[in-house]
């Protein structure tokens, strides 16, 4: 009958399909065990010899038993030091109860080490991670109180502990060591803050809450002092706004930021919005709010920026890669920024015993 | 039913036979050079510390400039966005780039290979490359637009590696008998294995332009195969701690896997300080890439590198 041959027909054609698939799959798993069986010893041990090397390579390793992170070996960090005994900083990052495993713990693991001091600011205290309960609700428009109550915490319990006090976000990434150096020019005792500077609103300008901030240690005292004096408003939605309306109140000085070639060092932004012509569109307000003319493309951002904004977990990873770790090998950098006069003077001092063939290199 | 389930049976066993004989026609093609000798899988290092350090100032600069890099791009019509990135940001540093298209397309300049087969390509380009530039540049690094690249740590990943011998060198992967290394991770060749190479591009036997039997074998493995024949083996590079330095993943990918991996360790475990390779990039994370390996840096940290490599002319992204 001519359905029944059809249906042998269509068994056969699914069994030659299964068969086919089967032996695949034995195939591959043979084929992969046949990789196995030779001795993978080697695999593991990048340092080991070939028998069959004729000596054309030429394989020049030491075994070096002790691995340590040896990748930063000749990593010369004396400036670097230096700057951290000098210019003390203390970070707070804004964050909440819901933000701390998806954001707050990224922060804790990349940068927020670099501080001299950090504070993890939210409403509610969390003995774990730690954070410190500043007894506020959580929200947009409780920003500027939670950012009052965390300087006011700063103030009462650190103040002699930093000279300089950065706010940050907790998508926020900040550079420390190149912070150092911006603030490294100027005094803890100047009422002054830095970041970047938007126009609008304030007739010295303000710094983007976003960014990040940093005041002196004179600036937060004023700051603190103006809501014991009231000359300053406790309610605002806008944050940044508010705090620098507070500081013209006050005279603290809106500080320029930017690095010796007039490029932006705290970006409200990541990398990439800045670095692509064309990414953020004309229309957006960012144009409009930037204090200095603004740059999109390689000039937008200095080789020493200090801050990049709304950073998820993965480019705030990224990000510590990049800035700690990739390098180009033997690269002269283009921008070669001087070093603060007085730490030239300690680092050359402790340098003075040393091999003279260890320079200072590319800083 | 007992028809059937005999005719369900037949065809496995017809299927399963089938395959068989596939995979021996397109392994017997693959394997043949294979009874030479078994090997490992070969690993090559970064350069010892210790030994930099002996390197004196005058010579540093010397040895710089005697690495002379050609770089190979394989583009089509389609990769137009990655092309114009690639163009604009890491080719800059090799001492010459040039593009290598299947077609002629306007807006950028290219060398036409005039197929649209990969491995054509690339024959076509290594034989392109070696006639005209084999005295000029002592190694050729071919890349697609996909990969992102750090000639400076490449020079430095070569750093006492003679190229008058047969080096082939990459992120290598196994595939049954045969080791090659991957097309998307970048492909390092010496001018020995150049020459080696295009003695035997002539030889269809050795090096068929039509590698598999059945279906097409990918243009990296054909080239390992050609290779072969002329005593050339892949080999993996990797650093002092055994990181791969050549990557066929984006430094993105690396960092999520490594935060569902080991989530305490995610930049540590991440990647090599001196990666030279990282593929799978958008344009803009190309330009990314460029900023965050020629410019951003920390302030205060320095280093004593044995070479000195200078930033190329009339360039404002690096």
């Amino acid at each position: 009958m001519a359905s029944k041959s059809w249906l042998n027909l269509l068994t056969f054609l699914c069994g030659s399909a299964i068969g086919f698939f089967l032996c695949s799959q034995l195939f591959s798993i043979l084929l992969g065990e046949q990789g196995d069986t030779q001795p993978h010893i080697l695999h593991n041990d990048p340092h080991a010899r070939h028998s069959e090397d004729n000596g054309q390579n030429q394989l020049e390793g030491q075994m070096n038993f002790n691995a340590d992170s040896s990748q930063h070996k000749d990593e010369n960090t004396d400036v670097a030091e230096n700057l951290y005994q000098k210019v003390r900083i203390l970070c707070w990052v804004m964050t909440g109860p819901q933000n701390l495993e998806k954001k707050a713990k990224h922060v804790k693991a990349t940068w927020a080490q670099r501080c001299n001091k950090v504070l993890f600011m939210s409403s509610e205290e969390n003995k774990d991670f730690p954070t410190v309960g500043l007894k506020t609700k959580e929200g947009r428009d409780q920003l500027y109180w939670k950012t009052i109550k965390a300087f006011q915490y700063v103030h009462d319990h650190y103040l002699e502990d930093a000279d300089w006090f950065m706010k940050a976000d907790d998508d926020t990434y900040v550079v420390l060591d190149n912070l150092r150096w911006l603030l490294s020019k100027h005094s803890p005792e100047e009422p002054i803050y830095f970041g970047r500077r938007f126009k609008p609103y304030v007739k010295q300008g303000y710094m983007s809450g976003g960014a990040g901030y940093v005041l002196s240690k004179e600036a937060l005292k004023r700051f603190i002092d103006a809501f014991k004096t009231e000359k300053c408003t406790h309610s605002s939605s806008i944050e940044d706004l508010a705090l620098g309306k507070c500081m013209e109140v006050m005279n603290v000085e809106a500080g320029d930021s930017r690095d010796a070639t007039g490029k932006e060092t705290f970006h409200p932004f990541v990398p990439e919005h800045h670095l692509v012509k064309g990414y953020l569109p004309k229309t957006f307000w960012y144009w409009n709010y930037n204090y200095y003319p603004s740059v999109e493309g390689p000039g937008c951002c200095s080789d020493l920026a200090v801050s990049f904004h709304y950073v998820d977990s993965t480019t705030m990873y990224e990000l510590e890669y990049l800035v700690y770790h990739l390098r180009a090998y033997g690269y002269l950098y283009r921008y070669q920024p001087a070093l603060p006069e007085n730490t030239l003077k300690e680092v050359n001092q402790v340098n003075r015993n040393e091999d003279p063939k260890v320079k200072l290199g590319n800083p | 039913m007992l028809s059937e389930s005999s005719s369900f049976l037949k065809g496995v066993m017809l299927g399963g036979i089938f395959y068989a004989l596939i995979a021996m026609l397109g392994h017997i093609k693959i394997g043949h050079g294979n009874r030479m000798h078994h090997h490992e899988h070969h690993h090559l290092q970064a350069p010892n510390k210790e030994e930099i350090l002996k390197i004196s100032e005058d010579e540093r600069m010397e040895l710089s400039r005697s690495f002379r890099v050609y770089c190979i791009i394989l583009v089509k019509p389609k990769d137009v966005s990655l092309w114009a990135a690639v163009k604009e940001t890491w080719t800059k540093h090799c001492d010459k780039a040039e593009f290598f298209s299947s077609e002629d397309v306007k807006v950028f300049e290219s060398v036409n290979m005039e197929t649209n087969d990969m491995w054509l390509m690339m024959r076509k380009a290594y034989k392109y490359a070696f006639d005209k530039y084999s005295d000029q540049y002592n190694w050729f690094f071919l890349a697609r637009p996909t990969t992102f690249a750090i000639i400076e740590n490449l020079k430095y990943f070569l750093l006492k590696k003679d190229p008058s011998q047969p080096f082939y060198i990459g992120h290598t992967i196994k595939s049954g008998d045969l080791e090659y290394v991957s097309v998307e991770g970048g492909i390092v060749l010496s001018v020995e294995s150049m020459k080696r190479l295009n003695s035997l591009l002539n030889i269809p036997e050795k090096c068929p332009e039509q590698g598999g039997m059945i279906w097409k074998i990918s243009e990296d493995k054909q080239l390992a195969v050609c290779l072969k024949y002329a005593g050339v083996f892949a080999e993996n590079a990797e650093d002092a701690e055994g990181k791969d330095v050549f990557n066929t993943k984006s430094v993105g990918l690396f960092i999520k896997e490594a935060m569902s991996s080991h989530p305490n360790q995610v930049v540590e475990g991440c990647c090599s300080d001196m990666a030279v390779t990282f593929n799978g990039l958008t344009p803009n994370q190309m330009h990314v890439m460029m900023y965050g390996v020629y410019r951003l840096r920390a302030f205060g940290h320095t280093f004593s590198d044995a070479l000195i490599f200078l930033p190329p002319n009339g360039s404002d992204n690096d």
